[in-house]
């Protein structure tokens, strides 16, 4: 039988604000335990949550980011379970009246069409803190310090189709709230979750299989391997004449299985009900006009502009534009170099990425400049150097040597363009390979590439290619 | 709607709270009698009323995002019955 694989996501995302989403605590990632929770996030008696504004504002700007409708009156509900990181005994979440409801993302496929994902609603909740199993005399650890920290919950609908498209709409995603600098999107601190619920049907049919849901994905890898792993696990078990059982799965790294973890409450064991500590949140037009002021350029109008504006390949404009940080490196790098969009496109993909990815660095803290490139790209286009001496320049820039043109400088690396010093090069590779320039005057002729790497070594690598080839063109074909 | 001993049972679970096995079908009863006063106002028509989220007629002030409150970890755990490392130890939880 014919399957067809149905695939919905939650994604966690923290909230990039100073302070918690109900109290004035900090936020810094990686603090001394128990530094950064007020009696709010511990949950003492006789304290009330605040609502943050900056909290609601990246809410809000996600939501007119993915076409969402923005309510104009949404609610805080109450999530009860016990647990003993949530020290309140409930998590302060929505539920029914969510801050954004309705919105959409489109992903590229790998066959190069583009499929709308529908954004079922975005709501505000608190973090919990985290718990230590490690041995202390056989109890049990708690920090706090995450605890209020403000969560964003995305929900997908339930519109992806393989563990690929899956992928592709977390990557997506992830770029876009870094792009709107509202979350960091730093997956091993845990800035951005992703938990699956995922299904099969017969091909054809309308009506859902019975879904598991998996439990913190959280790379872009995991996601497609554990979704891979857990939609064969439910057709074999459907084709072997067994039933799958709703369930909450976690996936086993190290095994790359999916492992029951429980099975699954159903919502209304949670008793959600309005919170009182909170009031309805009335967000006004002018509110979200301001919001709707501070968009940046989103990822897709980018990567459009930049095939339009610069003439790039789809496929390089979606690289460059990948992240914020990249596009913006890119653009000030092509001004830099005096408008050559395609050569430097070609330098950022290639010794640009690779150098800094080979050194592990974030490219903030890459040691090129985008102008040092644009400027070295400069000194290509103008024939200072040619694109080979080009990359042992970037290599000293890369190394700390200094910009382009004191590499440049002090290596003695500009290209000889001067016809009569590349002539009298010339005439001395001919004089010295008497026997060569025999064989290439009999019809050898690929001994001409010999001709050219006798010229260049001659150069120490500085002549300009192209005079070197004419030049030898016109004397050694010359009887 | 009837409230059955093992709806009691089952809320008393998810509340942590214990109760006697005698008092369980008083508790049907009485959260019976509740919800029966409760459903009578399912007699009324409110298609055209609002939901109400909370009682007073105001909405949510929102606070400035900025971090105001300094670390007096010391003094909070003062008051906790285990504490190690800077961590609130309590009875081992395996999930």
């Amino acid at each position: 039988m014919n399957w067809e694989t149905v695939i919905g996501l939650e994604i966690h995302t923290q909230l990039a604000t100073q302070s918690k989403i109900f109290s004035g605590a900090p936020t810094a990632y990686g603090a001394e335990p128990n530094t950064q929770a007020c009696p709010v996030d511990l949950g003492l008696p006789g304290v009330l949550p605040v609502l943050n504004r900056e909290a609601v504002r990246m809410a809000v700007k996600f939501g007119l980011a993915v076409e969402a409708r923005i309510a104009p009156r949404s609610e805080f509900a109450r999530k009860n379970y016990f647990y003993q990181d949530l020290p309140k005994g409930y998590q302060i979440s929505q539920y029914d009246w969510p801050l954004v409801e309705g919105g959409h993302l489109d992903i590229d496929l790998e066959d190069g069409s583009r499929k709308r994902i529908g954004i079922t609603r975005a709501h505000l909740e608190e973090d919990a803190g985290k718990s230590l199993h490690e041995d202390f005399h056989g109890m049990t650890g708690v920090d706090l310090n995450r605890a209020g920290t403000p969560l964003m919950e995305i929900v997908s609908e339930p519109d992806l189709r393989s563990p690929a498209e899956a992928a592709a709409y977390m990557k997506k995603l992830h770029a876009l709230v870094r792009y709107l600098e509202i979350c960091d999107g730093n997956m091993q601190e845990g800035s951005f979750r992703c938990d699956a619920n995922v299904s099969v049907r017969p091909a054809g049919s309308e009506a859902f299989g019975t879904r598991t849901e998996l439990k913190n994905l959280n790379s872009f890898r995991f996601v497609e391997r554990a979704l891979a792993y857990e939609v064969e696990r439910q057709i074999d078990l459907l084709e072997s004449g067994g039933q799958v059982v709703q369930e909450t799965r976690l996936y086993d790294v190290d095994q790359g299985v999916t492992r029951t973890m429980r099975t699954k409450e159903e919502a209304d064991d949670y008793r959600y009900f309005p919170e009182p500590d909170l009031l309805p949140v009335e967000i006004g037009a002018d509110f979200v006009a301001d919001v709707r002021e501070t968009l940046p350029e989103l990822p897709d109008e980018k990567r459009r502009r930049f095939i339009e504006e610069y003439g790039l390949p789809a496929y390089d404009a979606g690289v460059l534009t990948a992240t914020r940080e990249l596009a913006e490196f890119y653009e000030s790098a092509v001004t830099e170099s005096g408008g050559y969009a395609k050569r430097t496109a070609n330098w950022i993909m290639s010794e640009f990425l690779a150098y800094l990815n080979k050194d592990s660095l974030e490219l903030a803290d890459s040691p090129v400049t985008p102008e040092m490139l644009g400027t070295l790209i400069a000194r290509i286009e103008d024939e200072t150097v040619s694109g080979r001496v080009a990359k042992d320049v970037f290599e000293a820039m890369w190394s700390g040597e200094g910009g382009p043109d004191e590499v440049i400088e002090r290596k003695g690396l500009k290209q000889v363009t001067d016809t009569a010093a590349i002539e009298a090069m010339v005439d001395e590779a001919i004089a010295n390979n008497p026997q060569q320039l025999e064989q290439y005057r009999a019809g050898k002729e690929k001994l001409f590439g010999f001709f050219v790497g006798q010229v260049m070594k001659a150069s120490g690598g500085k002549a300009n290619p192209q005079l070197v080839n004419e030049l030898l063109k016109r004397k050694l074909d010359e009887s | 709607m009837a409230i059955e001993t093992a709806d009691v049972e089952g809320i008393a679970h998810l509340a942590r709270i214990e109760i006697d096995e005698q008092a369980r079908a008083g508790y049907a009863r009485d959260l019976s009698g509740i919800l029966s006063f409760v459903e009578q106002m399912n007699a009324v028509d409110t298609s055209e009323v609002e939901p109400m989220a909370h009682p007073l007629d105001a909405t949510q002030r929102l606070r400035p995002d900025e971090a105001t409150e300094p670390d007096r970890r010391d003094r909070y755990q003062a008051g906790a019955p285990a504490v190690e490392a800077g961590l609130y130890l309590v009875p081992r939880v395996v999930e």
